[in-house]
Formats: C-alpha cells, structure tokens, sequence
C-alpha cells in the first residue's frame, strides 16, 4: 500500500526525489518549498496567470500558488506533496487518479484546481493511516487485490464512493430495471461500477473480492 | 499544456460575453476538453468556468415535460428519479457511456459538445485533419478507419459523433436551449448537430456568442417501451461502434409512436423521420422491423475497414426495437 510514502524513513519517493525526480521538478517550476504547503510558495518563474488557490484536502487546508492550467492531480501530488495519488494515463482513462470531491468520485487529471477553490477534497492518505486502515484497505490488504499496488488508491478510493453510491439507490448499466429499487450489490455490479479503474496486473478477481467482502460481509 | 487565463463565469450573461471574445472557451466538467488541450487539439488562451453557473436544476415544465439544465452532471441526470421513470432511455444511455468518474465531472452542455474520437483528430503527429486543421485533408478516409462513420460522411470527414446521451436525447426528441447576446434560441436535437460537409471543423450549429443553458424534454408515453443498446469492444467503458436508441409507444401490440435514432455511425445521431413513421400503426413484426433498418441504413457506405458496422447496424436495430417492443 501506501506505507513507504507516508513513513518519514528512506523511500522510494526519497530516492526518486533525489535523483532525476528533483530535475523534473525544478523544470515544471516547483521548488521544494512548494512542496511543503506550510512554507511561504516561489514560483521559479513568476508567471501572470499565478494565482493563489485554497484548497481543502483531508480536512486541512492548502493554499497553493499554481497557474490554473494546473490540474488537480498534479496540485495534489506537486504542490500538496500529497503522492498517494497516482498518475497513470493522466488522460482520464485508467482512474488512477481517482479522489473523492465533496465525496463523490472523480478523475483528479481531466480536471483544474483552480475550479475546485474551497471543495473538500480526499485522498487516499485522507481515508484511513497506515496504523488505523480504511476499512476498503483492511479488505485490499486481506484479499490481496493487488500486485504492483500503483492503481491502489484509485481503486480504494473509487470503490468506497462506488459503495455511498450503490447505498443511494444509484444506478448502473448493469442494473436491469431502472425504475425498480436498488438489489444487492452482485459481482456483475460490483464490476461495472468499478469500471473505470483499470489494473494492468489484472488483480481484478481480487478487487471484486475485496469491495465484495466489504459491501456484504456476510457473502465472504 | 499551454499557459492560459481563467475566469469563473458568475452570471449567463457573464459567461456569454466573456465566451464571445476570440480565445475564450468555456469549461463545464472538463473531461473532453482538457484532454484535447493536453494533446495540444484545443489550445483556448481563456477558460470561461461555466460549472458554477446555476443551470444544474432537473425540474418538470408545466404542461409535463422535463428541463434538465445545462450544468448538470451526467450521473446526477441518469439517477434523477424523474429521468429514470419518464425517460429511462436517457438514464440507460448516460450509465453506457464513460465511468462514474467521468460522469460525476461531465456536464449535459459539455456532452452535447463532445468531438469526435477519431485517431487522427486527437493525434497532432497526423498533419491531415479537415476537423482539426481545415484544408489539411483527412487520413482517416484511407487510413484506420474501423470507429469511423458510414452514413452521412463527406469526402473531407468520416468522423462520428461519440456520445451515448446525445443519441438518446435525438430519440426523445430534446430541444436544445441556448442564450446568445440577441436572446434565446430553441434548436430541435436533430438540428444541433451537424453533417461534416465541406466544413468538418464545425460540429454543431450553436453561434459562437451562444451558452447551452438547458435541454427540454417533451412529454411522451415512451417510458415502457424504450431501450438503448450499445455495442462495443470491451462489456464498459468504452466508446459504441454503433448504438441504438429505440423509443415506442405502444398500444395493443401496435405501435403508436416511435424514436429510431443510431449512434456511432454518423457525424450526428442518426435519425430517419420516414423510418420512425414506418412503425407507425403497425405490430412489431419482423417483417416491419426488416423495412425499417433497411430504411434508416439506407444509403450507408463502408470504409476499408469499417464495413461490418451495416450489418452490425442492421441487427442491432432489430433487437433494440424488439426489446423495446418487449417481445423478447
């Protein structure tokens, strides 16, 4: 899961950083600073479309300098340094980077963040912590619904609002009588609605698994 | 993606005058034009953020009917409790396309103002696109042409309209309302879209100085007898090789009114008036069905690679009007 980046010890992302992680960085204009939101932002290059934007990600509250063709996904990660959310496709076609936006989900990369100035925003890193697991990571965790662990999150967090969703009597292309009340979540469903994250290890029987067991405990 | 201004609209006739200006673009849920943006398709040099606009309201218009604004999500339309038990072919038709993310962020604007998916469109390494660079000809008409349209195409495009909502909207006969500087303007949803012509880099009829503030649907009797079939390459989450929206009202076992509109086919929804009147006051037999398809495909004309989508067209209509009908 999302462990290594969360701890403060060497990381991955420590490493990455520290090498051609940190070129890249400095050539989209983020400097270190910016990545801690605490520390007063200097764009490299100041730019006249800079604008200062609040934003409210896991209950605490963000003020970014960005430019608003800044997508969400990369304030979050960039700026926010938040890095449980993932870039895959960064073109809304694999839900990577899925987050919750006033509780409903969507692609954090096809849209601004500028256009999401005082929404309340979770990630992954907002739903449970490595010591006290969300109850959809205790289930990932339990059905090994992974393998390399990048669509994690996007998984994770799409199928907790895929869960609000169902519990709202919303339907789905699977659901075969529009004007009928919701049935139970079946695995049909359970596949349809979790459509839009796509996994290339192809963890998927374990991902049904997983959302199933937590959707219907008494079914696993 | 390139640098650019943004602006949050705060009033219509904000946004109609600040989307007026040449740069500008409006912005709903972003899901189509971003992406263009970053492949450097769209290039605006002014976001005009309309998605705040107070055009988000799903309420009945006196007389029956039903207003859907224009800054509605498209799941927010297709869980409507109105939409499911009036137009369930428009609930049914939203839930086929894209994922639930997508849908949560798309707006019904956005939607009508979807581009088409075609290769060479979204690539900019391809120098030929009449859509995307008029004059520039089109490497799709002799180039991987498997998605593309069969009906309605011209010599310079062979691109197709993507949208499953747009298809069932053509069925329940929708108006589209806009706002321009001079007022309001009512375009009936077959009018909305518009053949590729010798002027593909136009898609729609809507004025430059126009905002899409609402779509009407008019009263009908379709509810029972409606079903929007979509065929494609995986079971979700992808875009139709052809669909169909099949609307009937029936009576008796014959057929009082009809909606017939094809999707994934053309550069607009596909609609024939003489093949939905066809229907009219007959049982839903085979033979009636027969008559039908072969008159809304009338006059279609494969590509190299594309010609499968007339037969798959051909039985496709068949079993939409054959669930629809509930004959099977």
């Amino acid at each position: 899961m999302d462990d290594r980046d969360a701890n403060n010890g060497i990381s991955r992302r420590t490493v990455l950083q520290s090498a051609s992680g940190s070129a890249a960085l400095c050539a989209a204009g983020v400097t270190a600073q910016q990545a801690e939101p605490a520390m007063p932002a200097a764009p490299a290059e100041p730019s006249a479309t800079v604008r200062s934007v609040a934003l409210r990600i896991n209950g605490r509250g963000y003020t970014l300098k960005l430019e608003p063709r800044v997508t969400l996904l990369d304030a979050i990660r960039e700026q926010a340094g938040l890095y449980g959310t993932k870039k895959g496709c960064d073109r809304g076609q694999c839900g990577a980077c899925t987050v919750l936006v006033n509780g409903r989900r969507i692609n954090a990369c096809l849209t601004l963040a500028v256009m999401h100035e005082g929404a309340d925003i979770t990630t992954i890193e907002g739903l449970g912590t490595p010591q006290a697991l969300h109850p959809m990571q205790q289930a990932f965790v339990e059905n090994d619904a992974f393998q390399c662990g990048y669509c994690t999150p996007g998984q994770i967090c799409s199928a907790v609002a895929m869960l609000g969703e169902h519990r709202n009597g919303h339907p789905s292309a699977a659901s075969t009588d529009l004007r009928a009340p919701m049935a139970a979540l079946s695995d049909e469903e359970i596949r349809e609605r979790m459509s839009g994250n796509l996994c290339r290890c192809g963890a998927y029987t374990n991902i049904v698994a997983a959302v199933r067991s937590v959707a219907a405990p008494s079914r696993s | 993606m390139v640098n650019l201004e943004y602006q949050r609209a705060t009033t219509v006739a904000d946004a109609i005058r600040l989307g007026a200006e040449p740069g500008s673009a409006f912005i709903g849920g972003g899901t189509n034009l971003i992406d263009l943006m970053k492949g450097g398709v769209a290039n605006p040099r002014r976001l005009i953020d309309v998605s705040a606009l107070p055009l988000a309201a799903i309420a009945p218009l006196p007389g029956g009917g039903l207003r859907i604004g224009a800054m509605a999500r498209n799941s927010d339309v297709a869980n409507d409790r109105l939409v499911r038990e009036r137009y369930p072919l428009l609930s049914q038709a939203l839930l086929a396309g894209a994922s639930p993310q997508l849908r949560n962020m798309a707006t019904v604007g956005g939607n009508l103002m979807q581009r088409t998916r075609c290769y060479y469109f979204y690539d900019t390494a391809f120098d030929a696109c009449n859509k995307r660079r008029p004059g520039s000809g089109c490497a799709a008409r002799d180039g991987h042409n498997r998605i593309h349209a069969v009906l309605g195409a011209s010599e310079q495009c062979v691109a197709t309209q993507p949208s499953d909502m747009n298809v069932a909207l053509a069925a329940l006969r929708a108006t589209v309302v806009v706002q321009g500087r001079s007022g309001e303007r009512r375009i009936p949803m077959q009018d909305f879209h518009r053949l590729p012509g010798d002027s593909p880099h136009i898609d729609t009829t809507l004025g430059a100085d126009e905002l899409i503030v609402a779509v009407d649907l008019p009263a009908n009797a379709f509810a029972p007898h409606s079903h929007y079939l979509k065929i494609r390459d995986r079971a979700s989450y992808a875009f139709a090789l052809v669909s169909v929206a099949a609307a009937l009202e029936m009576r008796d076992g014959v057929v009082q009114d009809a909606g017939l509109v094809l999707g994934g086919v053309a550069h607009k929804p596909w609609r024939v008036v003489a093949a939905e009147q066809a229907l009219i006051g007959k049982p839903l037999g085979p033979d009636t069905i027969a008559a039908v398809s072969r008159s809304v495909l009338q006059g279609a004309r494969p590509l190299e690679h594309n010609a499968f989508k007339i037969p798959l067209a051909d039985q496709a209509i068949a079993r939409a009007l054959r669930i629809a009908g509930g004959l099977t």
